[in-house]
């Protein structure tokens, strides 16, 4: 279908774009491992407790080196104006708008997938048995994060305080699709499976993805259109 | 069949009309160029006429159809004020990009025909980054007419560039006149304009307050227009 | 004229509201009998719940003005949304207040991680995001367009996260701000006075829109009129 494969083409460009200075990449990772480290001052890390929390720890790492990635997402598109190339090209908005979610998910889970192990290691949390369904948590949770993240990149792109004014509107709305990925996370960890009470927190997120990705798909040209 | 027609545009700004009752249309051939001083409206005006923008009354017609159709757009080649091409990949890929986004067939051929055309074949594999500003301004062009358009809107693509530079997109507008297409820019650089353009626009405060075909006295005093209507 | 009406309904509004909200508070502090399990300080239900009421529905209206501005473009409706919001994130703050004076009085403790008080932070979050998108786009179209959109997705996302609160409080539960007479059902005078301070208040709150609908108005002339002048 030509729609997919424009969001395609868009999607490659910006990995090429970031993949070729790894700007945003590098710094969302040290962000990642900075704060993984601040939290082993704040709790013990072999404490039983902390393990109860361990599924919380890890997708607060994720929210906030995820921004980092999540603002570069329009931002990128600033230099030169090249936002107007695109918007002016035979590619519909919502298509442009689904290629760059579709690359900001890939960056998020690679910075995911590297802090895992280290958290791992930190916090001795044996995270290998389940890594499958974490998988799928990782990528339902993160989608919803693009998502939200994407659109208000979009929505802030002109602003002078991109940079603090995305973290202030994204975090409070994506709080449901992180409560979930945290609940499911802390469940996983533990070695209980998700189906039976905590398979709701897996329709709660499947939901949040379908409502905010159909919302973004729709709205997203009324915000990239002047 | 006219290939641009502008019906009663008005684009407000809050309360504020930034452009009132705007209407011209145009067919191929034609090279308009749209005068005015700074704030008159010119960029908002072509930015409605590349579907950048909505007007907040009457519509824009590219090739009959409204210019956020898929379909109208690629046949419109823009080119604004910044250059439209990233910085971080190369010249080849940029062309190559905008190829696949306009749908063409084989877009990397293309972009290395273009690249040809404009003297870059050279430095196809630089990242745009490292250029001068007068090969970014030809890189630039090369993406506003990679993919053949019909209709051509322009703002201000004289502007801070050297003689090669003007040189080469005077040799390009004049082919894409002579082929048929449609070119609208809007400049202050009234001179290059002039020789190239077959109908004047001015616009003054929002308003369209003259329309029609180049005259010879226009040619021999750039200046006469803006006099004439007060604006000098 | 029409200034004239509006500004007689405005004030006739308020008097009415006032004088509701007044009477009622009479009937709530020395009319109603003390609730069974929490004593007097149950009386500060009566305006905890309104108010929770009267911000949602602040919300969900300035939700559909938003999206009727999308589609009639109409600045009308902008005003309405901005003025709901303000609105709304006033009674917000009332329920948060009310609310922790509750928790304070009844168990000792300025917060409880309970239900209704969560999702009203959460909300609160989210508007005040919403305020601040305003205050930092400048032109009044491009604020408009951008809130309506961020404002449809505010709404959304407040009503997901009543619902994922919920389960989360079922599943990690906690203290609860509310209150059954004797047998777990409730008093019908005591119902009769909740919904009646519920009108009370969304009285105050409809006269507090027009007001601040009133005052985008203005600001939107005024910047036009500095746009006029830096234009001449």
């Amino acid at each position: 279908m030509r729609f997919l494969r424009q969001s395609l083409t868009v999607a490659a460009k910006d990995l090429r774009s970031e993949l070729r200075s790894k700007e945003a990449l590098n710094a969302s990772l040290a962000f990642a491992l900075v704060i993984l480290l601040l939290f082993s001052f704040a709790f013990d890390p072999t404490a039983e407790t902390t393990r109860e929390i361990s599924g919380g720890l890890l997708w607060l790492v994720f929210a906030f080196a995820g921004t980092l990635i999540l603002n570069r997402s329009f931002a990128r598109e600033l230099a030169n104006d090249c936002l107007d190339a695109l918007v002016a090209s035979p590619v519909p908005p919502a298509a442009i708008f689904l290629g760059k979610a579709l690359a900001n998910l890939v960056l998020l889970v690679a910075v995911e997938l590297v802090s895992l192990p280290v958290f791992g290691v930190f916090y001795n949390v044996r995270w290998t048995p389940h890594f499958v369904p974490l998988l799928g948590v990782l990528l339902l949770a993160t989608w919803g994060l693009a998502v939200i993240g994407t659109m208000f990149s979009a929505l802030t792109v002109n602003l002078r305080l991109r940079e603090l004014m995305l973290p202030v509107l994204v975090y409070p709305m994506i709080i449901p699709a992180l409560m979930a990925a945290m609940q499911l996370t802390t469940v996983l960890l533990a070695g209980e499976p998700v189906w039976g009470e905590n398979w709701l927190w897996v329709r709660l997120l499947v939901a949040f993805n379908v409502i905010f990705t159909a919302l973004a798909l729709a709205l997203v040209e009324t915000v990239l259109l002047g | 069949m006219e290939t641009l027609a502008a019906e009663n545009l008005w684009k407000y700004y809050g309360d504020f009309p930034a452009l009132r009752e705007v209407s011209f249309s145009i067919s191929g051939g034609v090279c308009l160029a749209l005068l005015g001083r700074n704030g008159a409206g010119k960029t908002t005006l072509l930015r409605l006429l590349a579907g950048l923008a909505r007007p907040a009354k009457g519509r824009v017609t590219i090739l009959g159809r409204p210019p956020r159709e898929a379909a109208a757009r690629a046949r419109l080649g823009v080119l604004g004020h910044g250059i439209a091409v990233y910085d971080e990949l190369s010249a080849i890929e940029n062309l190559t990009l905008f190829g696949r986004l306009y749908g063409l067939a084989e877009a990397r051929r293309a972009a290395l025909e273009w690249l040809e055309r404009i003297g870059l074949a050279h430095v196809r594999d630089s990242l745009v980054r490292e250029f001068s500003r007068g090969m970014r301004q030809r890189l630039a062009l090369a993406r506003a007419l990679l993919h053949d358009p019909d209709v051509l809107v322009l703002d201000e693509p004289f502007t801070a560039l050297d003689d090669r530079a003007i040189a080469v997109i005077q040799a390009l507008l004049g082919e894409a006149r002579a082929a048929g297409r449609t070119v609208v820019m809007s400049t202050h650089q009234l001179r290059e304009a002039l020789e190239l353009a077959t109908h004047i626009a001015l616009l003054v405060r929002g308003r369209l307050v003259h329309f029609g075909e180049r005259t010879a006295q226009m040619v021999a005093d750039p200046g006469w227009l803006y006099r004439h209507y007060g604006e000098a | 004229m029409r200034d004239a009406v509006r500004r007689t309904i405005v004030y006739a509004m308020t008097a009415l509201g006032a004088v509701w909200l007044a009477r009622n508070l009479y009937v709530i502090l020395l009319a109603l009998p003390d609730e069974v399990a929490q004593g007097a300080i149950y009386r500060i239900f009566f305006f905890h719940l309104p108010a929770w009421f009267t911000c949602f529905t602040a919300f969900f209206a300035a939700g559909v003005a938003s999206t009727l501005y999308l589609i009639r473009r109409s600045p009308g409706y902008d005003a309405f949304a901005v003025a709901a919001v303000e609105v709304g994130v006033a009674f917000t703050l009332i329920g948060l207040v009310t609310g922790m004076v509750w928790a304070r009085i009844i168990w000792g403790i300025w917060w409880t991680w309970d239900p209704r008080l969560t999702w009203a932070f959460i909300t609160l979050l989210v508007y005040l995001g919403y305020l601040m998108l305003r205050r930092a786009i400048d032109e009044a179209t491009e604020r408009a367009k951008n809130s309506a959109v961020l404002c449809i997705f505010a709404f959304t996302s407040v009503v997901i996260t009543y619902k994922a609160i919920d389960w989360w409080r079922t599943q990690h539960p906690g203290p609860v701000l509310s209150f059954r007479t004797g047998g777990g059902t409730i008093d019908p005078a005591m119902e009769s006075m909740l919904f009646q301070n519920w009108f009370a208040l969304l009285l105050v709150a409809s006269a507090l829109v027009l007001i601040r609908m009133r005052q985008e108005r203005i600001e939107r002339e005024v910047d036009a009129l500095r746009r006029r002048a830096h234009a001449l």
